[in-house]
């Protein structure tokens, strides 16, 4: 699904150049969950944003799904994004004049489906997790767990081939983050191929693959025996 | 346009969005409304000043005389200057070409005019028949003076409407008899007259008459004129200032009058006035399309300003759209599409709302030198169209670089 080799990426800050990843390899297959780790400045996010196409790579070739990403456009990062990835954020980043609904609906929207099949679908991912009856709300009438979970609907709506998570517990106490979680962990069981940003070892074993970066490369990379989350822990 | 799904999104955006659309609509309404105030304003000035010149013919000239200041060929100053039918004879003879109708003017002080118990004091004129025109005066009942009246002397006047008023009351005055200081003369037409009551108020006779009856000789007060129409203003003007001049100088050789003494014998030519009221209107007029034009550049600035506002304030959700498949052209058409349906709204709202106001107030303006004020629909809706187009341009530049930036610094912005 997703590989990646030799991969480079350096931000120039004044007159320091900031070599943030030093060749990445990696490789990530259909159905993963993957829990990508590391402290602050390890070049976590930096990977993630290249894979997420809101960042480009200065060296080394990302092939998606097939597809060689390379000498992106907008507009074709834009077809691309909407096409093969969701995006879960540490801060959710719902549009707040719209309600639950609408934002889940709007990737729908950039795929040009029209309104009331939008609005079906849209409500069937907000089902999907659990917030159907607060499809009319606005984001600041939910709590931070309900958000991401909206959040996660959006991403979903697109039908991606990848679902990026950029710390989607991050901003998420215990009891919320497992609930979040489980949801992670019931999409992947339908076969969707996850990758996580986090720095939060158990959320980390919650997936099925650990990458450790460290400095800008991978310092470990290795399968791991999943940690389900309790179905009771929420409802 | 036509995309009805992009409509629903705007028409979303403007409802949950109140405050910024009727803030971006305020500034835009309000420059459309000052302007065509201003404007309206500005014509009913130019109207206002139109109505005053027509009291008289537009291209008139008036001679007078008074009394010599200047020693000239060994004559003392002090001298009464009297014009005579002679002058008037001779000059228009000489500028037969020239003058279209031409009257010499004989005063009669005192003139008290009676009627039954009526009575009041009025400027009686002895006149020529063409005075009419020079006066701009029209007849409401009965006819004007002719040349039979002045050939065979006849005691006959035409009167003023606010004579009419005040010594008929709304009687039948034609045929009348009226006493003026003690002698009948018989009423054959009343006149009106657009300067109003004050020219209203006066008594017009036979030149001839009024020289015989008022022991006048064969004395002028005055002469006046106006000059065939020519091509344009400007040549009008030029014209109207040498005919002018050259009469005055003729009569002032003629009685033997320094140049440059204006006292004993001045001229007046109303086109010259004209040109200055209309140099002055000109300006005016010019002075309030700057003031328009720089309230239209306040409203483009305003207008330009809250729309880098708006996009700066959307630059997260630009980026999330961006984050979830949005194509940057469709980021701009959105912001342009809605700041032009924003702008054009409100601008229409402002053009109809002054264009009304304009419509119900303008014609009950009564304040001298503004009459109807009132402005171009044509002229508005042109202004309507440049806010707009100011609008749409001020907002494309900074949604253009909004759906450039990379997503991940737009939802980096907090």
């Amino acid at each position: 699904m997703i590989e990646i080799t030799d991969l480079h990426k350096s931000y120039v800050m004044g007159t320091n150049t900031l070599h943030v990843l030093k060749g990445i390899d990696f490789t990530v297959n259909e159905g993963e969950l993957v829990a990508i780790m590391g402290s602050s400045g390890s070049g976590k996010s930096t990977l993630l944003n290249i894979l997420g196409m809101l960042d480009e790579a200065d060296q080394g070739t990302y092939t998606l799904d097939g597809t060689l990403i390379h000498n992106l456009n907008e507009k074709i990062a834009a077809r691309y994004r909407n096409k093969f990835l969701g995006f879960v954020f540490q801060s959710f980043n719902l549009i707040s004049y719209k309600n639950a609904l609408e934002n889940v609906a709007m990737p729908l929207y950039y795929q040009g489906v029209k309104r009331n099949e939008r609005n079906e679908k849209a409500m069937h991912y907000l089902e999907k997790v659990g917030l159907a009856e607060w499809a009319t709300h606005l984001p600041n009438e939910l709590s931070g767990g309900q958000k991401q979970r909206v959040a996660i609907a959006r991403a979903l709506a697109s039908e991606p081939k990848v679902l990026l998570a950029d710390e989607p517990t991050g901003a998420l106490d215990s009891t919320t983050s497992y609930e979040v979680m489980e949801i992670i962990q019931s999409i992947n069981d339908e076969g969707k191929t996850i990758l996580i940003v986090t720095h939060e070892d158990d959320i980390a074993h919650m997936c099925k693959r650990i990458v450790n970066l460290k400095d800008g490369i991978i310092i470990d990379d290795s399968i791991i025996s999943q940690v389900r989350v309790k179905a009771t822990s929420h409802v | 346009m036509f995309n009805i799904e992009r409509w629903q999104e705007i028409f979303e955006t403007i409802r949950k969005n109140k405050l910024r659309t009727f803030l971006t609509g305020l500034s835009v309404a309000s420059g459309i409304f000052i302007l065509v105030i201003l404007l309206g304003f500005g014509q009913g000035m130019t109207n206002g000043v139109a109505k005053e010149f027509e009291e008289d013919a537009a291209n008139r000239i008036v001679v007078w005389t008074g009394v010599t200041t200047v020693e000239h060929k060994g004559l003392n100053p002090g001298r009464f200057i009297e014009l005579r039918n002679e002058d008037y004879d001779l000059l228009i003879k000489k500028y037969e070409d020239d003058l279209e109708f031409k009257s010499s003017v004989y005063r009669i002080w005192s003139g008290v005019a009676t009627y039954k118990n009526e009575s009041g004091s009025y400027r009686v004129e002895g006149v020529y028949p063409d005075y009419q025109f020079i006066e701009n005066a029209s007849l409401t009942a009965g006819r004007f003076l002719n040349y039979d009246d002045h050939n065979g002397y006849e005691k006959v006047i035409v009167i003023g409407h606010k004579v009419y008023k005040d010594l008929f009351g709304n009687k039948e005055a034609i045929g009348e008899q009226v006493q003026i200081s003690g002698i009948n003369f018989k009423v054959i037409g009343v006149y009106s007259d657009p300067g109003g009551e004050r020219e209203e108020s006066r008594i017009f006779l036979p030149l001839s008459t009024s020289q015989r009856v008022f022991n006048g000789g064969n004395k002028v007060r005055n002469m006046g004129f106006t000059l065939r129409p020519q091509a344009t203003f400007q040549q009008a003007v030029q014209h109207s200032i040498a005919i002018s001049n050259e009469i005055e100088s003729f009569l002032k050789e003629r009685h033997i009058v320094a140049p440059e003494d204006d006292s004993a014998i001045d001229s007046w030519n109303s086109l010259e006035e004209a040109k200055r009221y209309y140099d002055l209107m000109d300006m005016i007029k010019l002075f309030f399309w700057v003031v328009g034009i720089c309230t239209i550049i306040a409203g483009v600035v305003g207008v330009s300003n809250i729309m880098l506002i708006i996009v700066k304030e959307r630059t997260k959700e630009i980026g999330i759209r961006k984050a979830i498949g949005a194509q940057p052209w469709s980021i701009i058409g959105m912001i342009l599409h809605e700041s032009i349906f924003v702008t054009a709204i409100a601008g229409f709202l402002g053009l109809i709302f002054s264009m009304a106001l304009l419509e119900v107030i303008g014609p009950n303006i009564e304040i001298d030198y503004i009459v109807n004020p009132s402005v171009n629909f044509n002229v508005a809706i042109t202004t309507v169209f440049v806010l707009i187009i100011a609008g749409a341009l001020a907002g494309f530049f900074p949604a253009w670089r909004a759906a450039r930036i990379k997503p991940i610094e737009a939802l980096r912005e907090e």
